[in-house]
């Protein structure tokens, strides 16, 4: 059985209770079946199995390095580069129309989370490549796309994203790298990036930066920002690769995981190169001046629900590993064992039980919340009779959440895989103390976890006076009708879960009449983590509606599953709420010198 | 160039294999079936030489109905249609009664070549691809690790257990490879979108000309009596290292006729 991602599991909640195979009704998945969908999910388990798994240790003990001129990676990055972009997995998830193979993106998340669980460093570089790709053939002109996706497509070039800048990471209104217009309509670039994933190397011939920058004289704030393409080398108009542009970096980061993915400092327009002998990086403006942000944000639901993915990916391998290893390792006796009984496998001591419960619980259940966002992108863009602003309205409020709750407790869940493990598990000789250190990054990037508590209370929730918590609160309550209709120990979940429905929305009142925005807003991290284990409840509820007449250890499990989640984890939302119901201060008013 | 190449279903290579106690066949059910992995190599190397000098690849199978996921799997390689053999009484049938079944469905349809693997990981004979040539009268090129085609000369290296022989034949005729001849391709997404539209004939005992009785686990001429379970793995010898670790470890093996 494969260590990754359980294939069960993935035709459970794929088909059994999604019901992918009905979006293959709508014109845009109309080339699929479940035989496209099914192929797709082999292949990828294969490649990810031999061109990522393989080299998931050595990416992270040989890290990126660089001399000052180049990056150096080992070759297997390059060789599963290739492979991925071969198999057409880049274009799989496009549209026909813009070259790809319109699969839909549910299926194609269900792939990347193989890839993610393989290798997430490895895997990052493609997942930077399509994010790119998809950028331009939104907003880009067609000579632009012409020019530069097809390439990445194939696996040519790779593509970055450059917006953070060192003293402006979670706040981009203060990037300060600029772009100053020139006679034939290009731009120069100056200015210093930060953080930047990919951000040199030699595995492709080319590199495709998407940059941030203000035009000088525009607008101040984000509202002045604008989106650049600046390649490594020029691209003729016969595709040729022509000049060296002037990108260079300052340095590399070294950091906790994701060590494959070489994290860089860009430097655009230092210097170190004139191409067409003037000064600066050429650069090519995406759309229209000053929209560079809302271009980026119309991504940004796909790429946060994408980071979301990858941290249950790598929760999801950390759970199976070590539930393989609980089921060899023999270690003491059951409690009133006489000493001279042979000792018994860990996983039957309740307490190594509850420890891989909880991560069965966390992994599977952000699982079913990254596949559900999933389809509501999918069903938005093939809309078949359903309102587009409705479905929106569910997807933004789900969205910081669907990047926020399976960023912490995948990582929590990675941190039980460890400690099931015992000594061993702090070792390198297994792989459970990288996928953790690996899984660190999720709750800091694609904005961090206090920047999505923000985005959910602040923007998602108070800033649609409501309606987006309504929204999702009717999806639940329709859950738990059916939960009801249902009868016996599934409309008594059903019941707990309306019943922390209504307290949350009570809660959110209560929030919604402080004063002012400040106290408003300071506990929105408490927020974020009830209303994230609320939706995490509802979905377990949804799997075991969906699991409801059916026989088998696998359903036995997610039965168990949902009720671990609703008596250990969904009370734990109380407390949270209690401190946002009496508006506590005890943060805001606890004063920087009492530290 | 027109290529047949035939592949078998066989239970996953890693799985336990099982017998059936109903009849002592090979439980197909009980692991995940795949493309023998041999029959990939063959797979591979019938599109190298289509993709080199044009012409088409027949994928055919003999099995029952989940079968068609390796015919399917031949046409997302590549592969440009397939010939299924299906029907209930061809159930348990041996090589002979293969090879007899698959030499009618593959005659007069105008193969110049006809590509096996070399053996399959279920019953291991490697007899399949010899009596296929005999019984169609052509050539018989075996154990190839290497093909070449010039009009309708054949020429292959055929692996031998020092190095390997140069034969040379005629077209048609029926060649199996060894794993040495190429590196089997993974199928694109749009292989496997492509082959969703690709034809699978499915073909039965009679349409193939082949008298019922012929076939199948009562016309096997050999068949399984009697078999037990393979005894569970004996715990290992320990030998500790006081010194002479080495000595008595050469002994265990002289003991044990490995040296
Ligand atoms: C490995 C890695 C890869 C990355 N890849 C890329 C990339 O490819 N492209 C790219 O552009 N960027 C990339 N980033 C940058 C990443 O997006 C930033 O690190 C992130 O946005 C946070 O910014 P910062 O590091 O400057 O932290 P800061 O913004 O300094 O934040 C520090 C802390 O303060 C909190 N904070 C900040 N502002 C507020 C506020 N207003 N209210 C409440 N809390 C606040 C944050 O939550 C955080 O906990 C990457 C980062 C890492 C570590
Ligand atoms: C860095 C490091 C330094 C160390 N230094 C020393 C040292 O100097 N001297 C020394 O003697 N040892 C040392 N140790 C060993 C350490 O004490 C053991 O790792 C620890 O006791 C756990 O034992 P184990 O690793 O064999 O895990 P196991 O005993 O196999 O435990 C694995 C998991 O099963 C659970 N489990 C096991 N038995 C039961 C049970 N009966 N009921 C419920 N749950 C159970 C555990 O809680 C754990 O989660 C060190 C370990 C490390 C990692």
């Amino acid at each position: 059985m494969s260590l990754l991602i359980s294939r069960r599991d993935l035709d459970f909640q794929l088909y059994e209770w999604l019901d992918v195979e009905s979006l293959t009704s709508r014109d845009r998945f109309g080339a699929h079946s479940r035989e496209t969908f099914d192929g797709l999910l082999d292949l990828s388990e294969q490649l990810a199995t031999e061109y990522f798994a393989p080299h998931n240790r050595a990416g992270d003990v040989s890290e990126p390095t660089f001399d000052g001129e180049r990056v150096t990676l080992i070759p297997e990055v390059g060789e599963a580069i290739q492979a991925f972009a071969a198999a057409d997995l880049l274009a799989a998830p496009l549209p026909e129309d813009q070259g790809g193979f319109g699969l839909p993106g549910t299926v194609y998340s269900a792939c990347m989370m193989l890839f993610g669980a393989a290798n997430a460093a490895t895997a990052g570089y493609q997942m930077l490549t399509l994010g790119n790709a998809r950028l331009l053939l939104a907003h880009a002109s067609p000579e632009q796309v012409e020019r530069f996706v097809p390439p990445m497509l194939a696996g040519r070039f790779t593509g970055t994203m450059a917006l953070s800048e060192p003293h402006a990471g979670s706040n981009l209104a203060d990037i300060t790298t600029r772009a100053e217009p020139q006679p034939d309509g290009t731009y120069r670039i100056f200015g210093q990036k930060m953080w930047i994933s990919g951000g040199d190397h030699e595995m492709t011939e080319n590199i495709v930066h998407l940059v941030l920058a203000k035009i000088p004289g525009g607008p101040p704030g984000t509202k002045g920002i604008s989106l650049f393409i600046v390649p490594k080398y020029l691209v003729s108009d016969d595709g040729s690769l022509g000049e060296r542009n002037d990108v260079v970096l300052a340095g590399i980061n070294h950091k906790m995981g994701f060590r494959g993915t070489v994290n860089t400092a860009p430097s655009f327009g230092s210097g170190a190169f004139s191409p067409g002998g003037e000064k600066g990086a050429v650069g090519y403006l995406v759309g229209e001046p000053h929209r560079g942000l809302a271009y980026m944000f119309h991504m940004m639901n796909e790429a946060r629900i994408s980071v979301g993915m990858g941290a249950t990916a790598l929760g999801y391998t950390g759970y199976l590993k070590s539930l393989e290893y609980a089921k060899d390792r023999l270690q003491g006796r059951g409690i009133g064992e006489p000493p001279e009984s042979p000792q018994v496998p860990i996983i039957s001591h309740a307490d190594v039980r509850r420890m891989l419960l909880a991560q069965k619980a966390y992994v599977e259940g952000a699982l079913a919340l990254g596949l559900y966002a999933g389809r509501l992108v999918d069903e938005l863009d093939s809309a078949d009779g359903e309102d587009p602003d409705d479905l929106q309205l569910l997807l933004d409020v789900l969205t910081p959440i669907a990047k926020s709750w399976p960023s912490q407790w995948c990582l929590v869940a990675n941190d039980l895989a460890i400690q099931v493990l015992g000594g061993a598990g702090y070792t390198r000789d297994f792989d459970l103390e990288q996928h953790y250190r690996d899984n660190r990054l999720n709750p800091i990037h694609e904005g961090s976890h206090g920047i999505q508590a923000l985005d959910l209370l602040g923007r998602k929730i108070l800033g649609t006076q409501g309606r987006g918590l309504m929204r999702l609160l009717a999806e639940m309550n329709t859950t738990a009708e059916r939960a009801e209709a249902a009868g016996g120990e599934a409309a008594e979940l059903g019941a707990q879960l309306r019943a922390s429905a209504t307290r949350l929305a009570e809660v959110t009142a209560a929030v919604g009449t402080l004063p002012d925005v400040t106290p408003m807003l300071a506990n929105a991290s408490a927020y974020l983590d009830a209303a994230g284990h609320l939706v995490i409840a509802w979905l377990w509820l949804e799997q075991y509606l969906a699991a409801v007449g059916k026989e088998g250890a696998f359903y036995d499990g997610k039965r168990q599953a949902t009720r671990y989640f609703f008596r250990w984890e969904l009370p734990k939302i109380q407390p949270a709420l209690d401190v946002l119901a009496s508006g506590d201060d005890t943060t805001l008013a606890m004063q920087e010198d009492w530290f | 160039m027109k290529i047949a190449v035939c592949v078998k279903q066989v239970p996953d290579t890693w799985a336990e294999k099982k017998l059936t106690d109903a009849d002592r066949t090979l439980d197909r059910e009980s692991a995940d079936g795949v493309m023998n992995e041999l029959d990939e190599y063959a797979v591979e190397e019938a599109l190298l030489l289509t993709e080199a000098s044009g012409g088409e690849v027949v994928a055919v199978s003999m099995g029952p109905d989940k079968a068609e996921e390796t015919v399917r799997k031949a046409l997302q390689m590549g592969a440009d249609s397939g010939i299924h053999i299906v029907d209930d009484s061809l159930h348990g049938s041996d090589a002979i009664a293969t090879s007899l079944v698959l030499s009618k469905v593959l005659a007069d349809k105008g193969f110049d070549l006809i590509i096996f693997g070399s053996e399959s990981t279920d019953a291991r004979m490697s007899v399949v691809p010899a009596m296929v040539a005999e019984r169609l009268g052509v050539p018989q090129m075996t154990f190839a690790n290497k093909v070449e085609v010039a009009g309708e000369t054949l020429k292959i290296q055929r692996q031998t257990e020092y190095g390997y022989d140069e034969v040379e034949s005629s077209t048609p005729a029926v060649v199996s490879v060894v794993e040495k001849i190429n590196e089997p391709r993974y199928p694109s997404f749009k292989g496997i979108m492509a082959a969703k539209k690709k034809p699978i004939e499915t073909v039965t005992v009679a349409d193939a000309g082949v008298d019922a009785g012929q076939v199948g686990l009562a016309a096997a001429w050999s068949q399984v009596d009697q078999f037990s379970e393979r005894p569970p793995k004996a715990a290992g010898v320990k030998i500790e290292d006081d010194g002479s670790g080495g000595v008595k470890i050469a002994e265990y093996l002289s003991e044990q006729k490995f040296i």
